[in-house]
């Protein structure tokens, strides 16, 4: 078995919160090593409260053991993901699903005027749209409106 | 206890704290989106505080678990302002927006930090106490825009200062000062600062309900 078999296979695990898009699209699977039968895994989480924590870390132990491996999970806490991380296709199935993609963290400091408008509606497609609560469902969604085909939205925050 | 874990529980604490206090707002906020962003920064807080009580634990050869509830109120590291109880929202707002502006010059600090696992997690902390401190931003816009708003503000913030000011040490407390007096455009009192460690008795109050689950089973729970 090889790290890239343990990567197609976590690519299987969906978002306990978010099903459409995986861990791996998520960008919070940081590094796969295959050691000895022993596979060590560096995750780290998304929003540091998010409940599915210990969820997708029994969802990648019972993955590798399907691949006749035991995992090592290493839970790291520190600066290594944004919402820059999730891919390219993490962020098309967040569309398709309804979710407007993070938007790319800018250099600097991350103001409410410029989340406040202007962000496309995932169902029309329209720029129309305006921020009503920078906290939605769960820690890393706020909840936008458009006023074109007049339909709330949740989007991924940027961080 | 090292210096290092005295720092970190002192964060865990207040994080661990001001998170109990913002979700009493759950059910009971002014309107709903409130209701959302009280219950979401609470959870947020929370998150917090056990990744910093995982670090201390680790040192002291403890859990997060045990840090967070088998401690009794005195051996508590938060600062008052996180304690008080205070179900009113020109309070709520003015302690939430003290504490995130004195919470961001403490990151800030530990960002800084040669010791890299603080620096590491303090970097993430700040990733979402970026919105905790626009929201609160947000809400000082909306109460300095009408006269009533700016009047019941400045009181609760008068009430509050002392408070606010025991939240950072002697070196990162003037910059509280400087911020504070610059977005509300007026000099603030001077005041003594309300010392870390100092508790409110709405602490223990807290506490007692707050560990009431952990302690009816000492056996341990199974979910």
């Amino acid at each position: 078995m090889t790290a890239d078999d343990v990567w197609e296979a976590l690519a299987e695990i969906p978002d306990p919160e978010i099903p459409v898009i995986s861990l791996v699209d998520l960008g919070v699977v940081k590094d796969v090593a295959v050691d000895d039968g022993i596979v060590h895994i560096d995750f780290t989480p998304t929003f540091m409260g998010c409940p599915a924590l210990d969820t997708m870390r029994v969802a990648m132990e019972a993955k590798v053991a399907e691949l006749g491996a035991q995992a090592a999970v290493n839970v790291r806490l520190d600066d290594s993901w944004s919402t820059d991380d999730i891919t390219a296709a993490g962020r098309e199935k967040l569309r398709a699903a309804g979710f407007a993609p993070p938007a790319p963290r800018a250099a600097g400091k991350l103001e409410l005027v410029q989340l406040q408008r202007g962000f496309r509606c995932p169902y029309c497609g329209s720029t129309n749209t305006k921020l009503e609560n920078l906290f939605g469902p769960t820690p890393c969604r706020s909840i936008r409106y458009c006023d074109d085909c007049r339909q709330p939205f949740e989007q991924f925050k940027t961080i | 206890m090292s210096d290092r874990t005295d720092l970190l529980l002192a964060l865990a604490d207040d994080e661990l704290i001001l998170g109990w206090r913002n979700s009493e707002w759950t059910g009971i906020a002014p309107f709903l989106e409130e209701d959302v962003a009280f219950s979401s920064i609470a959870q947020n807080e929370i998150g917090h505080a056990r990744a910093l009580y995982e670090l201390a634990a680790r040192e002291l050869g403890s859990t997060a678990d045990e840090l967070a509830f088998d401690r009794t109120p005195e051996e508590y590291r938060s600062a008052a302002l996180v304690e008080l109880r205070r179900l009113e929202w020109a309070r709520t707002i003015a302690r939430h927006w003290l504490y995130e502006t004195a919470d961001e010059i403490r990151i800030a600090s530990l960002k800084a930090s040669s010791d890299m696992e603080i620096a590491g997690l303090a970097a993430k902390i700040d990733r979402e106490e970026a919105y905790h401190r626009m929201h609160a931003e947000m809400w000082v816009d909306r109460l300095l825009a009408s006269e009533d708003g700016r009047a019941r503000l400045e009181e609760a913030i008068a009430e509050l200062w002392p408070y606010a000011l025991g939240v950072l040490d002697d070196v990162l407390r003037p910059e509280l000062v400087a911020r504070a007096q610059e977005r509300l455009g007026r000099v603030l009192p001077d005041a003594e600062p309300v010392p870390r460690g100092v508790h409110e008795a709405e602490l223990a109050e807290l506490w007692e309900e707050m560990t009431s689950v952990r302690r009816s089973a000492p056996a341990g729970a199974q979910w």
